[in-house]
């Protein structure tokens, strides 16, 4: 086994383990740091796919401020308590066999395609991608920041104390 | 030799098991930590066929990072929501979160 | 007049609408013209029979409709047979008319009775002029419908009210009978008329058993009609109507309808294989005919006496036709109904007079009755066949008949004809011998002064001195012993027997005269006689100590041998069972179909209300859910 398959798996098994942790632990606090590996594993598999950027700004985003957010919620509300309540509603059974069949069929629809795959190699520096935001996917970044900028108003106003 | 396929297959799996968290949990925190899982599964497919696919452009990590973006707000608002909930509710079981139902 | 002896019916059915609709205006509050229209039928009749015995015959037909390709074809019939039975019925329901308005005076429902009176006689001619099964089906429907309204006349009687049931439907079984095999006839020949379908017989075309088998269904119907057993429970009963009922239709001319069709379909009986048919047309008879002879033997209402004798005499008929005397049986039913409608009529008489049913409260009417008791006396001579008169003549031809075809038949005959005596005398010595035993007076009175003293003797208070009954009912009577006394010379050998060279089949002989049969009959008879002049009158072998020595038989006769018992048990149990499966039915099944279209339309909506909870994360299932199935079944077409 090459190095990159080995790579490959290690990163799978991390991050699909961790997430069967954070949809089934009856502890939400468990959960919630269970996530932290789940993105580590995206984040390496980002650099075996070339795209180092991507996997800097996952850690930077999703391993830091997302998941230190949904602690703060989570030990702002009642889940912190560690009291056992039943976490799973009643439709568990359908749901997972609707996720079942889910998997199953987006693995069906990967597996048959024929997918036409490229001849080059994939290269490219950070500068290459900034170059890109301000260039050609101009309208695209100037529209997140807008939308970032709704978010934060809107997340402010939405959890502030009604005085 | 890793190929699309294997990527494909994981972020099939990542995405159910998103799935199956939002479907099936009672806690609001855990819908949004389930829906976070689906679009890491989402990011994982750009970026795996931008680089087997399309290495000639990088189309597909652009929209991977802008994803990241949104779904950074999309959950700062979503836990926004959930602590408002919480404020006036006093829960954050949705099967609870009935007041509109007849 | 033969062309248009149709009309003859329309005679007394003309009445029957006039008196229904305007009868209280009508002179004599409807009875006249109900008189008027039988008397006028009967002259008719007996122009008809004048014409026929010149040799005129009629037997036009009429299409009636077009059914695709086949034709229904109606019309009437007049031969020999028809203008007999014209004239017989004609006569003698004019004098019963006329004894019924001195009989119903002052009933309240007067002239009903004359409306109904007349609608009967209309059917009874309409039945005797039919030439096709349509005719004569449609003939005995409304004959038995006037049956029931003239039993059930006196409806406020609860035991007439059922009487009159009993009868519609016990004929209903046979008429049914009698539809199912004019239908299988219909089937093999294509056509109702009796010409017919004789014709397609004697061609061969329909034969065997399923002729056989048509026979016995038609005879299906006489029986019913003709009280023989097994349909024969509703005769006694039918004795709850009025006396004039009694003799019209239960003696005379109703119950002959039965003898009537089985002579006018004899070729049906007569071409079955090896007279199978006949056989059993003949056994029936010559059993119905002791049958109803023992039970005469027990009765002490007079009415039903005769009824059992009705019944006995009408199996005679049947067991004249049965052993191919034709002539015969027809000959007996022409008498039969003279001096039958004759000891009707006077019991009658004697009813109204000592107000009572009841033969053992009777007694010593000879004196305070003459006319009526010389009467009752003629007819009763003329029933047990003491020569000579009229029953002589016509019962010994079947006894003959039957000597020659079936010794066994003869031996039925002849027990029948003992006790027949026995029976009739046991009336005569008990109603008009001896002393009065009744609640009125003895005393010996004038001729009758009217309607009033008869309507106080009956009404049971004490009552004035006992008398003969009014003229208008007396002369009938007078009438129809006349009949009674002279009408058998005419079936006589001695002069010819004219009315064997009249009505007779084609094909069927007289049998030889044996002068010891005759001597045997008149013998045991006479023997019947005696013996009822032992036990009643001269009191040599008490009635009491029969009765014990025989308590077995007694009862049995008593009970009329349980067969209406068995009947009821059985349709009853029947009935409960069908009434209890219907129920059943409709309880499990219907209403069972119902409510589970109920209960589905409910689970359906338990399981669909999963589809709207109000909760978005079944929304969220059911739109993955959606997405998963939506992808399955594109791949899997």
């Amino acid at each position: 086994m090459s190095g990159e398959a080995l790579a490959f798996w290690v990163l799978a098994v991390i991050t699909l383990g961790s997430g069967v942790v954070v949809v089934t632990s009856h502890n939400i606090v468990h959960s919630a740091v269970a996530l932290v590996p789940a993105f580590l594993g995206v984040t390496g598999l980002y650099v075996l796919l070339n795209a180092e950027f991507v996997a800097v700004i996952q850690v930077l985003i999703y391993a830091g401020a997302i998941t230190v957010l949904i602690l703060f919620v989570i030990m702002l509300t009642e889940g912190g308590t560690g009291l056992r309540v039943p976490q799973r509603n009643e439709q568990g059974a359908v749901g997972a066999a609707v996720a079942l069949a889910m998997a199953a069929l987006l693995s069906t629809v990967a597996l048959r395609a024929t997918w036409g795959i490229g001849t080059r190699t994939l290269v490219y520096t950070p500068g290459d991608i900034g170059q890109s935001f301000l260039g050609p996917n101009l309208l695209v970044f100037e529209g997140t920041s807008i939308v970032l900028l709704v978010s934060l108003i809107g997340a402010i106003i939405i959890a502030r104390k009604e005085d | 030799m890793v190929t699309l396929t294997h990527y494909l297959v994981l972020s099939a799996i990542l995405f159910a098991l998103g799935l199956f968290a939002v479907v099936t949990r009672r806690n609001g925190v855990a819908i949004l930590m389930g829906i976070e899982l689906m679009l890491n599964a989402a990011n994982v497919n750009l970026v795996a066929f931008n680089k087997f696919t399309a290495p000639q452009a990088l189309q597909g990590q652009i929209f991977a990072l802008i994803v990241i973006t949104l779904a950074a707000c999309e959950a700062a608002v979503g836990l926004a929501l959930v602590l408002a909930a919480y404020r006036s509710l006093e829960t954050i079981y949705v099967d609870q979160i009935n007041l509109m139902k007849w | 007049m033969t062309q248009i002896a149709w009309i003859i019916p329309l005679l007394p059915l003309a009445a029957f609408v006039l008196v229904i609709f305007w009868g209280e205006r009508l002179p004599g509050r409807g009875a006249f013209v109900s008189i008027a229209g039988i008397v006028l039928a009967a002259l008719a009749g007996l122009a008809v029979l004048g014409d026929v015995l010149g040799g005129a015959h009629a037997d036009p037909t009429y299409t009636w409709a077009v059914v695709g390709r086949r034709l229904l074809t109606v019309g009437f019939v007049v031969d020999p047979l028809s203008a007999v039975m014209l004239a017989m019925v004609g006569v003698v329901a004019s004098l019963i008319t006329i004894y019924s308005v001195g009989y119903m005076a002052g009933d309240a429902r007067y002239t009903r009775f004359f409306a109904y009176f007349s609608l009967f006689q209309f059917s009874m001619l309409f039945l005797v002029l039919a030439d096709n099964f349509l005719f004569m089906y449609m003939a005995f429907e409304l004959v038995g419908l006037c049956s029931y309204l003239l039993i059930g006349f006196w409806f406020e009687r609860p035991k007439a009210a059922r009487a009159a049931l009993k009868a519609f439907i016990t004929t209903r079984v046979g008429d049914f009978s009698m539809m199912i095999g004019l239908l299988l006839l219909y089937l093999h020949v294509g056509s109702l008329r009796f010409t017919d379908i004789f014709r397609a017989i004697e061609l061969g075309g329909f034969g065997g058993p399923m002729l056989t088998t048509a026979a016995l269904l038609v005879l299906g119907g006489a029986i019913g009609k003709s009280a023989q057993i097994p349909l024969h429970v509703w005769l006694p009963d039918a004795m709850e109507g009025p006396t004039p009922v009694s003799a019209l239709i239960h003696a005379a001319t109703m119950v002959a309808a039965g003898v009537y069709l089985v002579a006018r379909t004899y070729p049906l009986f007569f071409l079955s294989q090896s007279h199978e048919a006949l056989t059993v047309v003949a056994y029936i008879g010559g059993i119905t005919a002791l049958f109803a002879a023992t039970l005469g033997l027990v009765e002490d209402d007079i009415k039903r006496v005769l009824a059992y004798s009705t019944m006995s005499q009408l199996g005679y008929m049947m067991l004249g036709l049965g052993v191919l005397g034709y002539s015969a049986g027809m000959f007996h039913l022409i008498t039969h109904a003279f001096f039958k409608a004759l000891l009707f009529l006077a019991a009658g008489s004697v009813i109204t007079a000592v107000a009572t049913n009841d033969m053992k409260q009777m007694g010593g009417l000879a004196r305070i009755m003459p006319v009526t008791f010389w009467t009752f006396l003629a007819g009763t001579l003329a029933l047990t066949g003491i020569p000579p008169f009229a029953g002589f003549f016509s019962k010994d031809a079947i006894l003959l008949a039957a000597w020659t075809q079936d010794k066994l038949l003869w031996a039925l005959g002849a027990c029948g004809v003992f006790l027949t005596s026995l029976y009739m005398g046991r009336v005569i010595w008990y109603a008009f011998a001896g002393q009065y035993r009744g609640a009125g007076a003895a005393q010996p009175g004038g001729p009758g002064t009217g309607a009033p003293a008869a309507h106080a003797a009956r009404s049971g208070h004490d009552a004035p001195a006992l008398h003969e009954s009014p003229a208008i009912m007396t002369t009938p009577l007078v009438i129809l012993a006349v009949f009674a006394v002279f009408l058998g010379w005419l079936g006589s050998e001695t002069i010819g027997n004219p009315f064997a060279r009249f009505v007779h089949f084609p094909g069927v002989e007289a049998p030889p005269q044996n002068l010891w049969l005759l001597l045997v009959s008149i013998l045991i008879a006479v023997a019947g006689w005696v013996a009822a002049g032992a036990v009643y009158l001269w009191r040599i072998v008490p009635s009491d100590s029969l009765r014990r020595s025989f308590g077995p038989v007694y009862t049995l006769l008593l009970h009329k041998y349980y067969i209406d018992d068995l009947y009821a048990w059985v349709f009853l149990r029947l009935g409960a069972v069908v009434v209890w499966l219907a129920g059943a039915f409709d309880q499990y099944v219907v209403d069972g179909l119902v409510n589970l279209t109920g209960w589905l339309s409910r689970q359906l909506g338990l399981g669909l209300r999963y589809l709207q909870t109000g909760r978005e994360e079944t929304y969220l299932l059911l739109v993955f859910l959606g997405v998963v199935i939506i992808v399955l079944v594109r791949l899997a077409w």
